[in-house]
């Protein structure tokens, strides 16, 4: 697509745009991308060369981030999520139908160079699931029978000069058969969901000195609802006292735990609720510049956010004297990712805000320290924000009545998997496991998946435990499986999962997490002895107290977790040997068979 | 310089300054803790995790975490030991590293450390990556199969020699060593004289026509375990590495 000529004025375009600004990259290869649909080393050089910096280092960014392709790849690009729940809901079956009826094989692109198809992780629609991405818009609750009229639908706007973008943002996609996105709010709580932001919690923070603020956020005991759980009073504090000229504020929008979606929900129903709790910290820590980071799967958001980020500078709620305060000015932009796990990680979400690949930074310094830009700042999650909100406009003591007292207030549950109805649940922290999953009809549970990924695969002799910080802590993610699921198979796409978003820079997670893999595949293919356990528990518990960040020291946790409670299912699936070896003799003669007698498959080949 | 201060290195103290990271000070004193990416001349940058201590009972690595008085220091045990040569098995399957016929054989870091740690042969699965070799440059050779991402090149090429001609490409198993180039190294403007080309741990970059000028068993680590230099400074007693 485009000429050199064309292409160049894309970039100087895309370039100018940020003031050529080596920090914001992501925007110019954002750009770039949806100009050429791909960014291969012209693109790196020019860009640049418009920036100053090495093509090298452009590449070194652009190619870190799986919704950057490499390569052409269709005009339409098709993302299916890959999760434990969108396989048991058939997104395989999805996945083929598609391919069927588009002609692409998954992975590659169409003859006709119209479509291609390719797995992603999960894309946040965890209760609508399967549900894909047509270049950046989400459709959902996808059947087999609903691929040839998406296709039919998309080739018949396949004009010559128009078409979708290739991240999102517009609402040409929105006509698109199973685009509408359901909600999901099933059990509005009384905290979040109950009312609209009117404003009065901004009001009243602008009433009080910085440090009031921050103590009225510390006597709720609020605490970071992403799932680490850490104080966003004391965030806020020593974010205050840390030493720079320029302070922000970021909201981690980047909700990539396979399993969660209740940021998507607030983003949707609540936005304001999230910008005004960003304009209470702003004006808690002193700083003048916020950014959401939104992750690219949420990419279809966009349009929206800004426009309710306009009329809040329209109504004096954000740009200067907010409120009419002299000394007051806030604004927030949004950056979006790019598709990479690992940006959740605050420093990840940082480097990438700064223009650079996802890898998390040491620590110390912390980024309250020095941050974005150097500054301290304060990254929280969506949730933490919209908590902040309504703890300013109806009082810390309010708050703390909910939960428990080392998880005060109420926590917003994604549950999504074999229950009845899938959704957000806003309910106070303490509540049982058991009475979650009675509220959301699913009472033949096998194992549940609380915290995602990185969280734990609970039985159900554990389901009297408590989602609390102190108890099984979670960001939300709840993921429910019913008697038919198998747990090593679970706990095998969680592991891979893992591999997949591993950022790379440190040995133990990039090499260590692929091993894992690798083990857990042998052993849920009945493949593995008492030796190979034995293993790979070691190399995870090395992997785990090793690891430079969040991401590796729980990437192991699938298998830590599952070994721990579902022990019989690990000794049921191995080889009554001492030894089995790691490959498989007949796969791995299968090639020189096709090459020997290349007009003869083999018979096990045809079934 | 302000003042020094104390830290705990395995029960016993060690003399700290301000601004030292952990490994500095340990250097110093003559505890020696294993290390790939890091390099004295170099800013830290955490990659390979070898020298992951217990440092105030929580792991970090050493290469990274300022020295803070009053720290608690271990920096070898049972745990510490079994995950290092998790770690270098990992380094070794991950790549193709043939130390037999490899140049940099007896003067490599890896294989050093895999002796120290008697490490004789990883137990883990091997990768058999295909990896690039790089010819184009008149005077120095990249062998990509025996890169462990350690980003020594990268740092020194970007802060030493002020000419960020390295890079990484990719994410997670995928990520290489990359050059500022479609061609290779004989494009951009590397010498053989840069450091870059100078502090690779392993035998990716070499320089051209001096291979073998230092016969096997004359080498530096075919001589002494790596390591050593710096544990004979706690037997001399001196307590200072300045420019280390």
């Amino acid at each position: 697509m485009g000429g050199t000529a064309e292409m160049q004025a894309i970039i100087d375009d895309a370039v100018r745009r940020v003031g050529a600004d080596r920090t914001r990259l992501m925007d110019i290869l954002q750009d770039t991308h949806r100009g050429h649909g791909h960014l291969d080393h012209g693109d790196f050089a020019a860009i640049g060369a418009a920036l100053g910096i090495r093509a090298a280092a452009v590449e070194d960014t652009a190619s870190f981030y799986a919704f950057f392709n490499r390569l052409p790849r269709g005009r339409f690009h098709i993302f299916f999520s890959r999760t434990p729940v969108s396989l048991m809901k058939g997104a395989r079956e999805v996945a083929a139908a598609f391919a069927a009826a588009t002609g692409a094989q998954i992975g590659a692109v169409s003859p006709d160079g119209a479509f291609s198809l390719a797995w992603a992780a999960d894309l946040g629609m965890a209760d609508q699931e399967p549900s894909a991405l047509v270049n950046g818009a989400a459709v959902v609750r996808l059947s087999p029978a609903d691929a040839p009229g998406i296709v039919a639908a998309l080739k018949g706007a396949d004009g010559k000069a128009s078409g979708l973008p290739l991240f999102g943002g517009d609402g040409a996609a929105q006509s698109l058969p199973q685009a509408r996105i359901a909600d999901s709010l099933v059990e509005p709580g009384p905290a979040l969901f109950d009312a609209e932001a009117t404003g009065d919690g901004l009001r009243r923070a602008l009433e009080r000195p910085p440090d009031e603020v921050v103590k009225e956020i510390s006597k709720a005991k609020l605490r970071g609802r992403g799932g680490a759980g850490f104080p966003t009073g004391l965030k806020w504090k020593l974010c205050r006292q840390g030493k720079g000229d320029r302070r922000f504020v970021v909201c981690n929008a980047d909700e990539g735990e396979p399993g969660t979606f209740k940021d998507r929900v607030l983003l949707t129903r609540a936005p304001d609720l999230v910008f005004e709790g960003m304009t209470i910290a702003a004006h808690a820590i002193g700083a003048s510049s916020g950014v959401v980071y939104l992750r690219a799967e949420y990419a279809y958001l966009l349009a929206s956010l800004e426009e309710k980020l306009s009329a809040r500078r329209a109504a004096g709620r954000l740009g200067r004297n907010i409120l009419g305060r002299s000394n007051f000015d806030f604004d927030i932009r949004i950056q979006l990712g790019a598709g990479a796990y690992v940006c959740g990680e605050e420093s990840s979400l940082i480097e990438s805000l700064e223009g650079k690949r996802g890898s998390p930074r040491d620590r110390p310094p912390f980024p309250t320290e020095r941050g974005y830009l150097g500054g301290p700042t304060a990254v929280d999650n969506v949730e933490t924000f919209a908590c902040a909100t309504r703890i300013l406009e109806r009082g810390s003591a309010w708050f703390s009545q909910f939960g428990t007292p080392e998880s005060t207030g109420v926590k917003l549950f994604s549950v999504s998997g074999d229950c009845e109805r899938p959704g957000v649940y806003e309910l106070p922290f303490g509540v049982t496991l058991n009475e979650l999953l009675d509220r959301v009809g699913a009472s033949e549970a096998r194992f549940v998946q609380v915290g995602g990924p990185s969280g734990e695969c609970v039985a159900p002799k554990d389901y009297g435990r408590r989602l609390a910080y102190e108890d099984l802590s979670t960001g939300g993610s709840v993921m429910i499986f019913g008697p038919q699921r198998n747990v090593l198979e679970t706990a095998l796409e969680f592991t891979e999962f893992f591999a997949e978003e591993s950022c790379g820079w440190c040995t133990p997670c990039r090499v260590g997490s692929t091993i894992l893999a690798e083990t857990m595949r042998k052993i849920v293919g009945g493949r593995a002895s008492l030796e190979d356990v034995i293993a790979a528990h070691n190399l995870a518990r090395t992997v785990k107290r090793t690891s430079r960040c969040g991401l590796g020291q729980t990437a192991p946790n699938p298998i830590v977790s599952t070994m721990r409670n579902f022990p019989e299912r690990y000794e049921a699936a191995l080889v009554k040997e001492d030894f089995t070896p790691r490959v498989d003799l007949n796969d791995a003669l299968e090639e020189s068979r096709r090459v020997q007698r290349p007009d003869k498959t083999m018979p096990e080949q045809q079934a | 310089m302000s003042e020094a201060f104390r830290i705990s290195v395995n029960g016993a103290h060690v003399e700290a300054r301000p601004g030292e990271t952990v490994i500095q000070a340990c250097d110093a004193a003559g505890v020696y803790i294993p290390r790939l990416c890091h390099h004295p001349e170099l800013k830290p940058a955490g990659h390979c995790r070898m020298c992951v201590c217990d440092i105030n009972g929580r792991r970090a690595s050493a290469c990274t975490t300022p020295a803070e008085p009053g720290m608690v220091i271990v920096s070898e045990n049972a745990d510490l030991v079994e995950d290092r040569r998790a770690l270098l098995e990992m380094l070794f399957v991950e790549g193709n590293h043939f130390c037999p016929t490899c140049e940099k054989s007896g003067d490599c870091e890896l294989q050093a450390l895999a002796y120290r740690l008697a490490v004789s042969a990883p137990r883990l699965p091997y990768a058999w990556p295909k990896r690039d070799l790089d010819a184009t440059h008149p005077d120095v050779f990249i062998d990509r199969n025996t890169c462990i991402l350690c980003s020594r090149c990268i740092r020194a090429s970007r802060d030493l020699d002020g000419k960020s001609l390295f890079a990484f490409s990719g994410r997670g198993r995928a990520v290489r060593l990359n050059v500022d180039s479609t061609v290779g190294l004989g494009e951009t403007e590397f010498a053989a004289v840069d450091k870059a080309a100078r502090l690779c741990p392993v035998g990716c970059i070499v320089i051209k026509r001096t291979g073998y000028r230092v016969p096997y068993g004359e080498r530096r680590f075919d001589t002494a375990l790596i390591g050593a230099e710096i544990e004979a400074r706690a037997e001399r007693g001196e307590n200072d590495a300045d420019g280390q």
